[in-house]
């Protein structure tokens, strides 16, 4: 099964099939959305009238610039609020001694188990009465908790990879714990910051539960969310439905194929280290 | 997960002695009061709120347990439940024994080779899950993809409206948490196998091991880890999936598709019956803990 020739040509064949498989929907969607609004398609085929005109009737139909700006704060709330708790929290994980270490730990990789569906319907009720609900601020802390499991551990195993003496060559400098942090692992830990900032880009943008439940006011919907709802008013209207949805997924598709190094390795090393 | 003080503690034991830093709880506040105020009390709170018969509006009674009561007995809460089990075999156990046959097949070596297919092959978990469902109702349609496919190698008597199929939407849905898994798992377990010795597996071929026990043998305790990581990742998906089951079917036709995490928001959001919702989310947390639990214990390195 291993022998060379075989393994030779079943590599390639496998990853073609699969490759195939992923991008046949894919492109199913995209030849649709060339079609005009409210053609009838028939699966795969070539639009009999190919015109980029969908895209823009489904951009103000859905109202995708406003959409889309409101994912764009979301993200850019919760990424550097996030990476810097993260941080912080795997510092102290990592290189200090204290008393509840491992509880406070296993507290928080609980976490990583918990379906967020469970704590959803509260935490509406808890921010409506905060005032909080069909805000970007409410989405973006209720974010930050929901990321710091993960970032948290995250960010430990990147400082626990890095030698001891690091610390205590800085430490004998008399350099403090914060100075430690930011002028030392900080700096030899960017590649690692970047995959997990890239990871809150992803799910920050691709989150829908919480954008659904948290954000009801149609004009502080992020793209996500408005693509549910876009998807129930325009549910037979095929092209209008694929643009809709290719335009939500652009920015992220435009992350991956530049940063795909950072995706696959963060998401391999980060779930197989767990 | 194992706990961290250990390899901490031997680290800190070979340079000076053991010294507690208060100052770690300053640096630990921002992600923990993220976390606590955000996550673990919200999660509390649907415990408590689980006690309770509760519209949302009015003021709530104390109803004990009888919330779990409801979740043991209701048709469609038990179905909900089902449902997500049986979604474990299409999200969990499908990919992941189909990602591990081929990466014993291509050896890894698709894994440093195919750049480019990784990269497609991850899309799935790249793109908005609710995007993943809108493309499915696509394919799924009645002049969708699926169909065309189906007529074009002549079993065009087996073409329908997938979704709105009482017998055939579960299985829809299913195959779509197949689809955005496999490549995952693949891709997993190819990386996994490239750092398998390969001296095990020269070792394995003269004691004269077959392809089969070569897999046994060598590959799959190899691939311990990401065996355990992809499962747990997968199941997780599978129990608590909301996106693609809301975008696709909403639960329907009937409740031939619901799953727990549709009906928690249907009950908490749109039938008033917050208390009946929490119960449901306090089991289906229970229910995950365990399976998770399960898992790690099926996959812990024998002594």
């Amino acid at each position: 099964m291993r022998g060379p020739d075989l393994a030779g040509l079943a590599g390639p064949v496998v990853m073609t099939v699969f490759s195939l498989a992923v991008l046949i929907p894919f492109a199913s969607l995209l030849l649709a959305a060339l079609n005009p609004p409210g053609t009838v398609v028939s699966g795969l085929s070539w639009p009999a009238h190919p015109t980029l005109r969908t895209f823009g009737a489904a951009w103000s139909a859905a109202g995708f610039g406003t959409l889309l700006r409101n994912s764009a704060v979301v993200v850019l709330g919760v990424v550097p609020l996030a990476l810097f708790c993260a941080t912080l929290a795997g510092f102290a994980f990592a290189t200090m001694e204290f008393r509840g270490r491992g509880a406070l730990f296993a507290f928080l990789l609980l976490g990583l188990t918990l379906p967020y569906e469970a704590a959803v319907v509260p935490l509406y009720y808890d921010l409506r009465d905060l005032g909080l609900t069909d805000t970007p601020l409410a989405l973006v802390l209720a974010l930050v908790g929901l990321f710091m499991p993960f970032g948290a551990f995250w960010m430990r195993q990147q400082f626990l990879a890095l030698p001891a003496e690091l610390v205590e060559a800085a430490a004998l400098d008399g350099a403090g714990s914060w100075t430690v942090l930011w002028r030392v692992l900080v700096p030899c830990c960017r590649p690692a910051l970047t995959t997990l900032g890239l990871l809150y880009t992803l799910w920050g943008w691709n989150q829908f539960l919480l954008a659904l439940v948290l954000i009801q006011d149609p004009a502080k919907r992020t793209a996500p969310a408005g693509l549910g709802f876009f998807v129930g008013a325009h549910s037979v209207d095929v092209p209008m439905l694929a643009a809709a949805t290719l335009i939500v997924i652009t920015p992220v598709l435009l992350l991956h194929l530049f940063f795909q190094r950072h995706f696959l390795s963060g998401m391999l090393a980060g779930a197989v280290k767990g | 997960m194992s706990l961290p003080t250990a390899r901490a503690l031997r680290r800190h034991r070979s340079g000076t002695a053991p010294r507690r830093r208060p100052i770690a709880y300053l640096y630990l506040a921002p992600a923990l009061l993220a976390y606590t105020a955000f996550v673990a009390l919200p999660w509390l709170h649907t415990i408590w709120l689980s006690l309770f018969t509760w519209d949302g509006v009015t003021l709530g009674t104390w109803a004990g347990l009888g919330n779990y009561r409801q979740v043991l007995s209701d048709p469609t809460m038990l179905a909900a439940l089902e449902h997500a089990l049986g979604f474990v075999l299409f999200f969990a156990l499908l990919p992941v024994a189909v990602g591990l046959l081929l990466a014993a097949v291509t050896g890894g070596r698709g894994g440093r080779r195919y750049r480019v297919a990784r990269t497609v092959l991850f899309l799935p978990q790249v793109v908005p899950l609710v995007a993943v469902g809108v493309v499915w109702r696509w394919m799924y349609a009645q002049d969708g993809t699926v169909n065309q496919a189906l007529r074009a190698v002549g079993l065009g008597s087996l073409t329908r409206a997938w979704l709105g199929d009482f017998t055939w939407a579960y299985v829809a849905v299913g195959a779509v948490g197949t689809w955005v898994m496999t490549g995952l798992c693949l891709v997993v377990f190819q990386a996994g196998i490239q750092k398998i010795d390969t001296s095990l597996y020269e070792a394995a071929r003269l004691d004269g091991a077959g392809p089969v026990q070569e897999f046994r043998a060598v590959t799959l305790p190899g691939l311990r880890a990401e065996i355990r990581v992809a499962l747990t990742v997968t199941v997780i998906a599978a129990l608590a999936g909301f996106d693609v089951v809301y975008v696709t079917t909403g639960g329907g036709p009937g409740n031939s598709t619901v799953v727990p995490g549709v009906l928690i928001y249907r009950l908490a959001f749109t039938d008033g019956q917050v208390g009946a919702a929490c119960a449901l989310a306090v089991a289906l947390s229970t229910l995950i803990c365990l399976v998770v639990l399960a898992i790690s214990r099926l996959t812990r390195e024998k002594p």
